[in-house]
Order: C-alpha cells, then structure tokens, then sequence
C-alpha cells in the first residue's frame, strides 16, 4: 500500500463574476496510511489509530482548508485584518496536519521494521551525540512526560549545523517554529487523544511503548538526505 | 468609593492576612461545599499538605452524562497526580506553609511561571470544576444570576452561545469560564509596602463588575487573570475522550444540558459581593 498524499486543484477564477486574476488555490486531503489501523497492536491500539486518522486528523485537514479559503478571499479583497486574524487558525489547523502527516510516516509495523534501531550514518550520529540510542529514547521519553498539555517532542536534526536535537513544541506548532534549520526525523504525539484510550492517563507508559513501532528507516532516510 | 475601601482595608490588614481567617473564609467562599477552614493559625507553622478533595458526589452520580469510568481517572488519577506533585514539590519551600490560591499567584510570579504554578493551579482548577456540576444539573440560572447575564450578555442563550464557542475553540488543553471582572486590590502591611504577591476579590455591589466568559490554556484560571471565577468546564482531553472520544462538542452540550450547577454559580456570585471590611 504505497503512501500518497493527494492534493487537488481548484480553481477560484472560474466561478467568480469579478475580472480578478485566475488563482488556483490548493486544498488538502487525508494521506492514507501505509498499513493497517491494527498492525501496530500491541504499542498502538487499532481504535486509537483509527480515531487519530480519520477523525482527528481529518478534522486538522478539514479546517486548514477552511482557513486557506478564508485567507485567500481576505487576500483577494485586500482584508489585511482578516487576513492577519487567520493566521492562529492555520497555524494550528495547517501544523495538525504538517505534524501528523510525519507521524504517520514516523510509525511502522513491527514485522516491517517497526521498532528495529538505526544503522548507518543516523546509528552513528545518534551514538556520538546522546551514547546510545537507549539513552536518546530516554531523554526524549523524559522529555515528551514532561510537555505540560498538548504538544509534540521531535527527533530533528539541524541541517545548518549538522547535528541532532531534541526538541519539544505545544500544541501543533510545526517543529520549524523553534528553529527554522530544524528537519523533523522523528515525531510523537503527545496529545492526550493519541493515548488516552489505551494508556489512560500513564503518559509514560505511551512513550515507553511507542518506540517498538518507531520507524528508523525513515529517519535514517530523512538524516542521510541532509548530512549526506 | 473604591479608594475608601481599599484604604480601610489596607489599614486593616497586616502580613500575617493571608493566614488569617479572613482570607480563609474568602478562598472557602470560592467553593460551595462547606470544607471546615483549616488554615487558621496566623504564627506560620501551617504544614502544606494540600488535600485531594473529593467531588460533592459519588463517582457514579452523573452517570450516563460523565461516567463513573471518567471520574475514576480525572478524580483518582489526574487531579490526585496534581496534588501529590505539588505537595512533593513545595514540601520545606516557603510556599509550604501557604493556602493553595496564595501559592498559585505566587508561583504565576506575574506570568514568569515557577514550578508549583501548574500543580497548584491544576488542583483548583479541578475542586472549582467538580463543584461546577451535580447530578441533576442543567436547566436555568434564576435570580440575580440570571438578571445579571440577561444585563451582560443580552439573553441566557447568548451567554450559552458564547460559553460553547470558548469552549470549542480553546485549542489543546485548557478551561472555560464564566467569571465576574472584579476590582483588583493590592494588599498592603503596615508599613504599606506592597506585599508580595496581589489578591482578587470583588467588594461591595457588582454594578460596575460585568459577567464575562473567557477561555484559558493548560493550568491558567482567573485568579492570576484578574477575575473572580463563576464557572468552569475542563476541555483538557482527559476530561471527555473516555465518554465522547474526538466529540469536544457533544461533551460541551452536555455539560450544559445536564451537568451543570446553577446553584454553585449563584452562591459564588453571592460570595464574590462579601466585603472584607469591617471583618
């Protein structure tokens, strides 16, 4: 089951009566996951995972298209006001969507390599920069325990400085929102509803968990493309 | 009039005031339910040992609208997590022998937060929100709550309105409330230098106070925002993913429809006027 992320086109231009510039305005849709809602049973239940795509972030992508309509009408008719006041409504809706969008991609079934370490180049690095990568897990595990709320903790190598970095955000502030060099290798949802069901309110358990279907090969694949 | 009675309460208070009965009393007017004051002794030797206090009904009491199941969590596990934490945290500290509002403001440190604040207010957030339900609940305000929300919102429907949409639109974790803008004092000792840290109540008539409803993110609550809450609804996901799952809306709804308690609202109102004066 191949990964894709649709995007459609449309265009405004065509049905407007006004003599304005044809514009295409790009609207989202949910990218299909690369394997079933219950391959990653038993770190991440079937429910959860099913709930986490189809409903919360569906909805993510549902209001980052309504927002980017807005902006774009706003824009268009020179509203600068309205166009500013949007701003929080794309950053959560559009970050929602930035960040699960990688998270899905971040989650892999175990029989397809979920949970197995990083080789090469990300191995090493990881190594030189934390020890090992079980004390990587450990920091980002204290870390992700420790967001107060809602929020992300990465994985991120920086591409300017060439080196790995453990970051936290809040809410769905993309990880480029504390440092824009910062290329997310790895991202785990801390929201309550990507756990809740299952780990109740034992967030530790989640992270502890979670690393058995963590896919390295696609962060190795990400860090090899930036530190080649 | 305001200036009257901030002088003559300035002048009656000392450093020891939030020790004193009084401040006690103001904190306990905050919650409906009758907790025996136990912060009385004004020599500073009071122990921390914040409670966990149970809500004013049994677990299963607003079943099916908040099920037992939840209340088993966001009581026994959250609310429990926050109070034992804090404890941890403030044991041999100077908040330790502090009320739980008084170290909320100080650990808020005016926006550059310190680490109790969360613990700490999380604590109150959640005994002000159990007390914000009951079984039964739902229904109409009446009385001078009602007239007042008629006054600063039109109609109960737009204060209804108004609620819901904070409530859906607190994005992440947070609280919605409905609180009275209150006059803010600033305490003074005898020596009139301003004591540390700065308390809200409302004194006298509420005729220049207005009803608002505002929303807040994580732990924050109307005590370090000027405000002397009325009404709260957890929209942390904790509160509602066990009975509603993703359904934010529907929790909402149901609060309103089933949940909530009038009469809290109005006592609390009914407190919010009690003058410090002359105690």
């Amino acid at each position: 089951m191949a990964l894709r992320t649709l995007a459609t086109r449309k265009t405004l231009g065509a049905f407007s009566t006004f003599p304005q510039q044809l514009r295409g305005l790009q609207t989202f849709t949910l990218p299909d996951l690369a394997y079933d809602y219950g391959a990653l049973e038993p770190a991440i239940s079937g429910d959860i995972m099913q709930l986490h795509h189809q409903k919360h972030h569906q909805t993510y992508i549902t209001n980052y298209n309504k927002a980017l309509e807005q902006l774009d009408d706003a824009i268009a008719k020179g509203d600068a006001s309205t166009a500013v006041k949007l701003q929080s409504a794309i950053k959560f809706n559009g970050g929602g969507h930035v960040n699960h969008s990688i998270f899905w991609k971040n989650l892999a079934p175990t029989k397809e390599g979920g949970g197995e370490p990083p080789h090469g180049s990300l191995g090493w690095a990881i190594d030189q920069s934390y020890g090992s990568v079980e004390k990587l897990i450990a920091k980002m595990n204290a870390e992700g325990a420790a967001v107060q709320g809602s929020g992300w903790v990465w994985l991120a190598v920086d591409k300017e400085l060439k080196r790995l970095v453990v970051e936290t955000t809040a809410n769905q502030d993309p990880l480029v929102t504390k440092g824009p060099s910062l290329v997310p290798l790895i991202g785990i949802d801390v929201w309550e509803h990507a756990y809740y069901l299952q780990y109740k309110n034992v967030r530790p358990d989640y992270l502890k968990n979670i690393w058995k279907v963590i896919n390295w090969k696609y962060a190795s694949e990400i860090y090899e493309k930036e530190c080649p | 009039m305001v200036m009257a009675s901030v002088t003559t309460i300035a002048s009656h208070l000392t450093s020891t005031f939030l020790y004193a009965p009084e401040f006690c009393r103001l904190s306990q007017s905050l919650h409906t339910s009758q907790r025996p004051c136990t912060r009385k002794s004004v020599s500073g030797t009071i122990s921390a040992n914040i409670d966990l206090k149970p809500p004013p009904y049994a677990l299963d009491a607003l079943e099916p609208h908040m099920s037992k199941e939840t209340l088993e969590y966001h009581w026994g596990k959250h609310h429990r997590g926050y109070v034992n934490n804090l404890n941890k945290q403030i044991e041999g500290t100077e908040l330790d022998k502090m009320s739980l509002e008084s170290i909320i403001l100080a650990s808020h440190n005016k926006g550059d937060i310190l680490p109790a604040f969360n613990n700490a207010a999380q604590v109150w957030n959640h005994e002000f929100f159990w007390e914000s339900m009951k079984p039964g609940g739902g229904g109409k305000p009446s009385g001078e709550l009602l007239e007042l929300i008629n006054r600063d919102f039109g109609s109960f429907e737009a204060l209804i309105q108004e609620f819901k949409l904070a409530a859906t639109t607190q994005f992440g974790s947070g609280w919605a409330w409905l609180v009275c803008k209150c006059l803010f004092h600033q305490i003074y000792n005898q020596k009139l230098e301003p004591i540390f840290f700065n308390v809200y109540f409302c004194v006298d008539d509420l005729e220049d106070k207005k009803l608002v409803v505002l929303k807040s993110s994580n732990a924050i609550n109307p005590l370090v925002l000027g405000s002397y809450p009325l009404l709260t609804l957890d929209v942390w996901e904790h509160a509602y993913y066990l009975d509603f799952k993703n359904l934010r809306p529907d929790y909402i709804s149901t609060f309103l429809d089933k949940l909530v308690s009038w009469d809290a609202v109005s006592s609390r109102l009914e407190a919010a006027k009690v003058s410090i004066e002359g105690k």
